[in-house]
């Protein structure tokens, strides 16, 4: 049944994700695109750039879209379930915890080195991204949008714009240029 | 407020934070803030405070897990389960009706070359947030997090490693030294 392959792999990613949203796209990448071949490279980053467009965590974002194309609304709402369920129990049996332990150098050790590991994944999922922007959808290397990345990356670390001007910035110039050159 | 009037004013705040709310969790967390303590007065700052520490320590998404912390803190189990719908509706519905409508305009041209220039920009904004986390974390000089670091990404990104094995061994080494640091701290207390 598609809808409890949903649920168990974004129960998956949810369990997994620790850190916060963006945590999230590297475990979401291997499970829609590795795991299961439910979305090609270039399907996973447009969802990339419509969960960024639009409110909401990444994970529920990507549950729903990638649930509801593979069954509808009952695929959307067993994936996001999924993805929100060991998020709300660990956080409820941590509400007791916590107090106790949050100083302690079991916790402080291990949360530590996982967001070393976690920027790792994000830094590694971002290249990911790069390599399917810069490759033509004929296969072959893609110059203009590889030098529109580094371009916006540049910009996004010396002057701090919104993300999403950055990435409408983007697809207006790559419209423009693309009406140009007849692509 | 009556339970039932309390369970409708979490639902509805929380189903209008989530709508509008664009960026991570923490942008989300400010607003609940701001509606939960400043406005309602349902907690003070310094729950809030914790509670986000705690939403941030727990898997999944940050802004998911304080609405369950704020709910569950307002009024029970009914509250969790009623703040948690509230917060997810919106992205569920929006990202649904989107998911539809995208197989029908993705081949059209100009949304084709919209969302190729697009995709080339969110690839600058996640190698962004990861630099800026880098960054972070780095002046944290954590030589055995620095060297996991680096063989997370050799073995996630060159061998192809599944990011499942990583975080859970990475987590394995985190929770190793902690209980090392433990045991040396009560052998040194004795």
């Amino acid at each position: 049944m598609i809808q409890l392959e949903l649920f168990l792999s974004f129960f998956q990613i949810g369990l997994l994700s620790l850190g916060g949203g963006y945590a999230a796209m590297p475990l979401i990448q291997e499970q829609v695109t590795h795991a299961h071949p439910w979305l090609t490279a270039a399907e996973f980053s447009d969802l990339v750039t419509i969960a960024e467009m639009t409110p909401g965590p990444i994970g529920i974002n990507a549950a729903s879209f990638v649930g509801v194309r593979l069954a509808g609304v009952t695929g959307s709402l067993a994936a996001s379930l999924g993805f929100i369920l060991p998020g709300c129990l660990v956080v409820s049996v941590l509400a007791g915890v916590y107090r106790r332990w949050k100083d302690g150098p079991v916790l402080h050790s291990t949360l530590g080195i996982l967001r070393h590991a976690v920027v790792a994944l994000i830094a590694s999922a971002g290249l990911g991204l790069l390599q399917t922007a810069a490759t033509a959808a004929e296969g072959g290397f893609d110059l203009p949008r590889l030098l529109l990345a580094g371009g916006a990356f540049l910009l996004l670390r010396t002057r701090k714009p919104s993300p999403i001007l950055v990435m409408a910035g983007c697809g207006a110039v790559y419209l423009l240029y693309g009406l140009a050159a007849g692509l | 407020m009556t339970g039932k009037k309390r369970l409708w004013t979490l639902f509805t705040s929380m189903l209008t934070i989530s709508s509008f709310t664009f960026g991570g969790g923490f942008v989300i967390v400010g607003l609940m803030k701001r509606r939960f303590v400043d406005e309602l007065g349902w907690m003070t700052e310094e729950e809030m405070l914790d509670l986000t520490a705690m939403a941030q320590s727990s898997p999944g998404a940050i802004a998911v897990n304080a609405a369950a912390r704020v709910g569950s803190r307002a009024a029970g189990w009914p509250g969790l389960l009623t703040a948690v719908l509230g917060t997810v509706l919106p992205p569920i519905v929006l990202l649904s009706l989107l998911s539809l409508c995208y197989g029908a305009f993705r081949d059209l041209r100009p949304v084709r070359l919209l969302l190729a220039g697009m995709q080339a920009g969110v690839a600058a904004v996640i190698l962004d947030v990861a630099w800026g986390l880098g960054d972070k974390v780095l002046r944290g000089r954590d030589p055995l997090g620095l060297a996991l670091m680096v063989l997370v990404f050799a073995a996630g990104h060159l061998c192809g490693v599944s990011t499942v094995v990583l975080i859970l061994a990475a987590a394995a080494v985190g929770l190793c030294r902690g209980l090392a640091r433990l045991h040396k701290s009560k052998e040194g207390g004795r």
